[in-house]
């Protein structure tokens, strides 16, 4: 009888994501399942709405990720009444973006994905002089001394001793499959530490952008913020400046920090660059426009997809095409007005809950059945993986020099074929690739942006549309975003002046996405079949393979436990069946 | 340096009663009115992006919901001391909760000197903008337990 595993970790509030693994006899995993276990209903909320207020109630959709979702939904308004937005705004959004991707995957790798790799506690054994001399043999990062890594060392001492070990956010410290030496770990623990400081500095330019903070604003039509280098209210000289020097801070952290550390750990997992790969079909909308959003060929990161690994045959995907772009609800607790067995293009999408699982709490889902909030979005009925190593591979084919120049680099040192890119190592070596692209592209946009204003382009705000009595009376759009976890698509149909119809297709819709109607496995469920286990009752591995996604999940609930009588059970947070 | 004094309204308000703090943030600035010394701040349910603020304050109030196994609607005040700070294994960077913030801001040595929580027992977390009708019942009594904590630290 096969033995299947359940990871859940927050059933206290009954779960967010939750993986269901079937194990061989091997302990190898068999078989995969995912569900979101909590229902998004932002489509039902938005109905009857004005357009122009949507993203305001978008951006709470994922409480995490505000600003993806306010972009993508003013995209979607301007798509739907062809409103073009000025050069300096466009520059300023696209800052925005570069920052957030930078800003977001930092703080991914040393605070979720970091400790998958990464023993705190090991690190208590590390001679601070090795660390220090590892560190000044990867980077010029002026933290390297062997005092300074000997405070730090102090400092998690102090955590253990005072039992306070679970802000580590970990349960699994003495795993055997954790392999780094105590030198790497306190190396890299240092760097979870400093990565709190770096943010808080490098989060200014939302602030100045975006006008307040937290939760900026934002507009149809262009950006909030006008330019004028002689007002204090305005963007001026001194807010440019700090802007500046945030990217150098950025820059400097990306460089002699993330790149040298995953470098630093990545030899250590090499056999995880033989797993987890998952689908070899991938999709990015596309990224970093320039004023016309419809001219894809001006796009940093190219709007494609690619098929069965082939890098060779990319494919340009139209979010519009009613009979391609389509979501299945087969294994998903929503009902289709014309049946299970058809797909529907978000124009036309339908969000009718229909829960038929299980009575909470359970021990299994039903995954014959339905099993899932999450819809099956699939492209020409394909499922696909989204995110940065489908953002990579697209710049890879299509021969961005820093994309092909930064992946090699990586690979020669690693001593890895190109083969070992479909993997969990190689979804984590991608996500690093492309911070160091959009890092170095904050300058280039910055540098944009500067001559723009010298040449007295300050416009930030095209009102032309912004009255609705000058809208069409139907319209429809399509708002694009390449979120940090992957591609983000909002569709809006506009009907009399207000949102008739909206469906937002997220980036973990696609690579948490359950079966769907011809039994297709998505991203995460088909990545995780063959995955070795060490112990199947600390699935380590699986959360390794999971944390690659970046799964956008749990945002949405965050009660505070004010019983404090949990702390066990969250702390292990694992529930282990057999059957 | 750490000296700004915030009131920090936490909650998805695309959840009924989850966003309880930060409705109970508006009401309070409506009832407050202009401020000079106190910012009032929807953090929504930012997470670890929530840290600088935290940092930057040496006094801190925070309006949330609070799951305290009672009965919906009760009011929930937690002092400094009574907090729990923990985390647990996540799926996600999202998971992150308000508690791992603070938890991260001690072991950083910057958790605000004064630190203060008033929540209420949720009754109601379904997807929909607005309150319940028994959480819009105990939002003034959240105001007035609000602005007896500011004017006990002398900012009102």
């Amino acid at each position: 009888m096969a033995e299947r595993i359940v990871i859940d970790p927050i059933t206290r509030i009954e779960g967010h994501l939750r993986i269901e693994a079937e194990l061989d006899a091997n302990q190898n995993v068999a078989q995969a399942y995912s569900s979101g276990t909590m229902v998004r209903g932002i489509e039902v909320i938005l109905n009857g709405r004005d357009p122009r207020e949507a993203w305001a109630f978008a951006q709470r959709a994922c409480g995490v990720c505000t600003t993806v979702h306010s972009f993508a939904s003013i995209r979607s308004v301007e798509d739907a009444l062809g409103i073009q937005i000025p050069k300096a705004a466009n520059l300023i959004r696209n800052l925005m973006i570069a920052q957030q991707y930078v800003h977001d995957h930092v703080m991914h790798f040393y605070h979720l994905h970091a400790l998958d790799w990464v023993d705190v506690v090991n690190a208590l054994q590390a001679d601070p002089a090795e660390t220090a001399a590892i560190q000044q043999s990867i980077s010029p990062w002026a933290n390297s001394s062997p005092g300074y890594f000997a405070d730090v060392q102090q400092k998690v001492q102090a955590i253990v001793d005072s039992g306070q070990l679970s802000l580590f956010a970990n349960a699994y410290w003495g795993h055997p499959a954790y392999k780094l030496p105590p030198a790497v770990n306190l190396l890299a623990t240092a760097h979870y530490l400093e990565a709190l400081d770096w943010q808080s500095h490098v989060t200014k330019i939302h602030t100045i952008f975006g006008g307040k903070n937290p939760h900026p604003n934002f507009v149809v039509g262009g950006v909030p913020m006008p330019i004028d280098l002689n007002s204090d209210t305005a963007l001026n000289a001194s807010r440019l400046s700090i802007i500046s020097d945030s990217i150098d801070r950025i820059i400097q952290f990306v460089d002699q920090v993330y790149i040298p550390d995953v470098l630093a750990i990545a030899p250590y997992y090499l056999e995880y660059a033989g797993f987890g790969e998952g689908l070899g079909n991938f999709l990015t909308w596309g990224e970093f426009p320039d004023v016309d959003h419809k001219d894809t060929s001006k796009f940093l990161v190219p709007r494609t997809v690619i098929m069965n690994r082939d890098l060779g045959n990319i494919i340009e995907p139209d979010p519009n095409d009613l009979d391609l772009m389509k979501e299945f609800v087969a294994h998903s607790w929503y009902d289709y007005s014309n049946g299970d067995g058809v797909g529907l293009h978000p124009w036309q999408g339908q969000t009718k809950f229909n829960y038929t699982g299980p009575k909470p709490p359970y021990d299994f889902l039903e995954v014959e059945q339905k099993y899932s909030w999450l819809k099956a979005p699939r492209w020409n009925e394909k499922p696909m993986e989204v995110g940065p190593l489908a953002r990579v591979l697209a710049m890879y084919a299509k021969g961005h020099e820093g994309a092909v120049q930064l992946t090699n680099t990586v690979l020669d040192s690693l001593g890895a074929p190109v083969e070992a890119l479909f993997s969990t190592l190689g979804r984590t070596a991608a996500r690093a690739i492309e911070t160091k692209i959009f890092a170095d592209e904050l300058r280039n946009i910055y540098n944009n942006l500067i001559a723009e204003i010298s040449a007295g382009n300050t416009a930030t705000f095209n009102g032309d549309l912004w009255e609705p009595t000058s809208w069409p009376r139907q319209a429809q759009g399509f708002g694009f975003m390449e979120a940090p976890r992957g591609a983000l698509g909002h569709w809006i149909v506009i009907n009399g002046r207000k949102i008739e119809n909206y469906q937002m297709v997220v980036p973990t819709t696609w690579n948490a996405s359950p079966r769907d109607h011809l039994g297709q496995p998505g991203a995460y469920e088909a990545s995780l079949v063959g995955t070795p286990l060490a112990n199947p009752e600390w699935p380590l591995e699986i959360l390794r393979t999971i944390h690659s996604f970046d799964p956008c999940m749990a945002c949405a609930i965050h009660m505070v436990d004010a019983t404090g009588q949990d702390l066990g059970e969250v702390a292990t947070g694992l529930n282990v069946c057999t059957f | 340096m750490a000296n700004r004094k915030i009131v920090l309204g936490l909650g998805n308000t695309l959840q009924t009663d989850e966003g309880l703090g930060v409705f109970a943030l508006q009401a309070l600035a409506d009832h407050l009115g202009e401020q000079d010394q106190v910012e009032l701040l929807d953090g929504g349910v930012l997470g670890l992006n929530l840290l600088p603020l935290v940092e930057e304050s040496s006094h801190l109030l925070i309006l949330d919901a609070a799951d305290a196994q009672k009965p919906p609607g009760a009011i929930i005040e937690l002092c400094k001391e009574d907090i729990p700070l923990y985390s647990g294994v996540k799926m996600s960077q999202h998971q992150l909760t308000f508690q791992e913030v603070l938890g991260l801001a001690l072991i950083r040595e910057k958790l605000p000197a004064q630190l203060h929580l008033i929540g209420a027992q949720p009754a109601d977390l379904t997807v929909g903008y607005g309150l319940s009708e028994t959480i819009t019942a105990v939002i003034p009594e959240m105001v007035s337990r609000a602005t007896a904590v500011l004017q006990s630290w002398n900012l009102l």
